[in-house]
């Protein structure tokens, strides 16, 4: 009888104890990317304003992609939020992987969305993953050697105005490369890239049959101008080039020119990283007189995986980390530069954004780019740096290998052509899309 | 005349060995290197061997960033538990086949060795589906068990060899002193075995420690290991080497280490029979 209030209390205190160690806890996976860090160095206030604990699985793209796809399809449960693209979303949307983002609240303002933005993450209307970064891409040039070679890049350049900056500003004796792009295999990167070039040149992955196009002249065309301007003037080894490559290469001070995400604007532009800060050009990405940009839409977006077990609170750090707010706060204590850029129409009406040199550029680009409306000749698919069914990603990277050996100079730009025309055909036909 | 070509013959080995080694050991030099330098340093066109600011600024990001001491935890007790797990299943199992073999030992062991040749992401998703049905996802548990069954083959490949060596009169002639099977195993073949044992032992550890795909397929984030956490640092959008550097110094250093001081065994048991 003495040991019953102890026991009482004690009972009492392991309770609670047990309780605040089951406090809600979010498990967030992500990539490494700038923005994100700085997300999770300023989660510890949703925390505070919330008491919602997060967790992050920090993963490498491709294995994020992997580990993530596994993770839904066998209902494993490990993630309350996921970052995904705009390549996904509509499809794991279509599936019923995803829950709808339908229960965001007023203050949140879904309308303030960027609207290509928005469309590149919904599926039949229904918004399913919300935007924390968008971009397009756009041209980086090198101010000091364009007028040192005495031209001047148009806002609006053309594939021809691009080969002509590359062979001015060439100059390999002093490491100095022409123009940078490109080249790694991967649907993601060389991939994304050959496919927005060929979208200029008026070239499409399929007719409207779903017949691969690499048959066509187009494609010949937009491959072999390619081929031919990084063989002339670009640096040496670029079949092994991805973004980070070409970003280090740019920033080292060695490429005219590079061809890439909006993203990398507010890298090459830091003092702290990159010895050519000073001296950097935007303009759009180049075209060939066809009415089609070769700029593509990329979204970094968080999503809800329909196995969560706690959608409500999940849907809360969604509001928290895509939110005006969350730009605002961002902003007041890093500046504006270091805001995460291309999700909210709000920001792009914001005039010390606008003072940022790449800002208006990079909201142009945006606006350049249409998903559902991607190339010259009518397509069956949404998608302009990808196909938005869930066989592309298979298909593009064994296409985009076949291409890096051509700038390998290992097989000819035909019978890369060929190769891709080929098993593109087999795998549409496997897939019943034939 | 001989003596003077067996000394430039030696010098040759010697400077090719050491040619070699500085080869192997070059990556891991560099790595070690980088994570003391800037992000710009890191990415500097020519590399940069000396005259760079140094800097801890690398190790204090990761640092604050990630709960090393979780991975690193969460390693230890991956790596260790599936090598205990293993060396006990591999040590009976190979006495059986070296000293008790049947007409089908051969094949069972060709058998085991096959295992290994299917990639891992071949049985990716039936391996997920039992982890979600045991509910074993996420935890060190399952990660346990699934590094102990990929090393097996290899540990019980390498025991057998070891024991086929040791000769078996001796084995014989414990049993007619008297010696009852576990006594056999416990006092007389182990202690024979020893380096043996050890070296297993040593290279099982790092394979669980290396181990990168199951490690991050199967875990998000509470039984995540140091694979997990220099995977944390690589980037599809932005430079950062040098962190990336830091996070892979941190996490190879223990196993450099234990390798470091264990390099004997490892050596004599990878090169040597039980009984030489």
């Amino acid at each position: 009888m003495r040991l019953g209030k102890p026991l009482v209390a004690s009972t009492a205190l392991a309770l609670i104890t047990a309780s605040a160690a089951t406090a809600q806890t979010l498990t967030i996976a992500t990539v490494n990317n700038g923005d994100m860090i700085r997300m999770q160095g300023y989660s510890s206030q949703f925390t505070e304003q919330t008491g919602i604990n997060v967790e992050w699985v920090t993963l490498e793209e491709n294995v994020l992609r992997q580990r993530v796809t596994t993770d839904i399809t066998t209902n494993g449960g490990q993630f309350d939020i996921m970052t995904i693209g705009m390549y996904e979303t509509p499809i794991w949307g279509a599936n019923g992987w995803l829950v709808p983002l339908d229960g965001l609240s007023d203050a949140y303002d879904v309308d303030d969305i960027l609207p290509a933005m928005r469309d590149g993450l919904s599926h039949d209307g229904t918004l399913f993953a919300a935007p924390f970064y968008g971009e397009s891409s756009m041209v980086m040039y090198r101010t000091d050697l364009m007028s040192a070679a005495g031209l001047e890049m148009p806002n609006a350049p053309t594939w021809g105005d691009i080969r002509n900056a590359a062979e001015a500003m060439h100059d390999p004796a002093n490491d100095v490369y022409g123009v940078c792009l490109r080249g790694k295999p991967g649907w993601g990167e060389g991939g994304a890239f050959i496919t927005v070039t060929a979208n200029s040149f008026g070239a499409r992955w399929f007719d409207m049959d779903w017949n691969a196009q690499f048959d066509q002249p187009e494609w010949e065309e937009a491959l072999s101008f390619f081929v031919d301007l990084m063989n002339s003037y670009g640096p040496p080894g670029y079949a092994t080039n991805g973004f980070n490559e070409n970003l280090s290469l740019f920033q080292q001070g060695r490429c005219g020119m590079w061809i890439d995400a909006t993203v990398a604007a507010s890298f090459v532009t830091n003092p702290a990283e990159s010895s050519v800060a000073e001296s950097v050009g935007f303009a759009l990405a180049p075209d060939n007189g066809l009415g089609r940009r070769s700029n593509w839409l990329w979204a970094w977006a968080l999503a809800i995986p329909a196995g969560t077990q706690q959608a409500d609170a999940a849907l809360q750090f969604i509001e928290w980390a895509t939110s005006k707010e969350y730009i605002e706060m961002v902003a007041a204590n890093e500046g504006w530069a270091n805001v995460p850029p291309g999700a909210r129409t709000s920001l792009y009406e914001t005039p010390e954004y606008l003072e940022v040199p790449f800002a208006q550029m990079t909201l142009d680009s945006i606006n350049a780019a249409d998903p559902t409306n991607p190339t010259v000749e009518p397509v069956p698919y949404v998608g302009i740096q990808f196909v938005a069914i869930p066989e592309f990603a298979g298909i593009a990277t064994e296409v985009s290998q076949e291409f890096s050996a051509v700038y390998a100079g290992q097989q000819s730009v035909q019978q890369a052509l060929a190769n891709a025309q080929a098993l593109t055909n087999d795998a549409m036909e496997a897939a019943g899309y034939r | 005349m001989a003596r003077a070509v067996t000394t430039r013959r030696k010098l040759a080995t010697t400077a090719l060995a050491w040619g070699i080694g500085l080869l192997i050991f070059f990556p891991i030099f560099w790595t070690i290197l980088t994570s003391f330098k800037t992000e710009a340093q890191a990415i500097n066109n020519p590399p940069l061997f000396w005259g760079f600011d140094f800097t801890l600024e690398n190790y204090t990001v990761v640092q604050e960033r990630s709960n090393y001491m979780r991975f690193l935890w969460n390693s230890v007790i991956i790596a260790g538990g599936s090598t205990v797990l293993g060396i006990l299943v591999a040590v009976p199992a190979a006495w059986s086949m070296a000293f008790v073999p049947s007409r089908r030992t051969k094949d069972i062991l060709l058998w085991m060795l096959s295992t290994k040749m299917l990639p891992a992401v071949g049985v990716l998703y039936p391996i997920s589906l039992l982890f979600v049905q045991f509910g074993l996802l996420d935890t060190r548990v399952g990660l346990i068990l699934v590094l102990m069954l990929i090393n097996l083959p290899i540990m019980v490949w390498m025991l057998y060899t070891y024991f086929k060596e040791i000769p078996g009169e001796i084995l014989e002639a414990a049993r007619m002193d008297g010696a009852g099977l576990k006594e056999e195993i416990l006092f007389v073949l182990t202690p024979m075995a020893i380096p043996g044992i050890a070296s297993t032992v040593l290279l099982s550890i790092i394979l669980a420690w290396n181990e990168a795909f199951w490690t991050l397929n199967l875990t998000a984030a509470r039984a995540a290991p140091l694979t997990a956490f220099i995977a944390s640092y690589s980037s599809p959008e932005g430079l950062f080497y040098a962190k990336l550097s830091a996070a892979s110094t941190m996490a190879i250093a223990p196993i450099l280490i234990l390798g470091w001081f264990s390099q004997k065994q490892l050596v004599r048991g990878l090169t040597f029979g039980a009984v030489k």
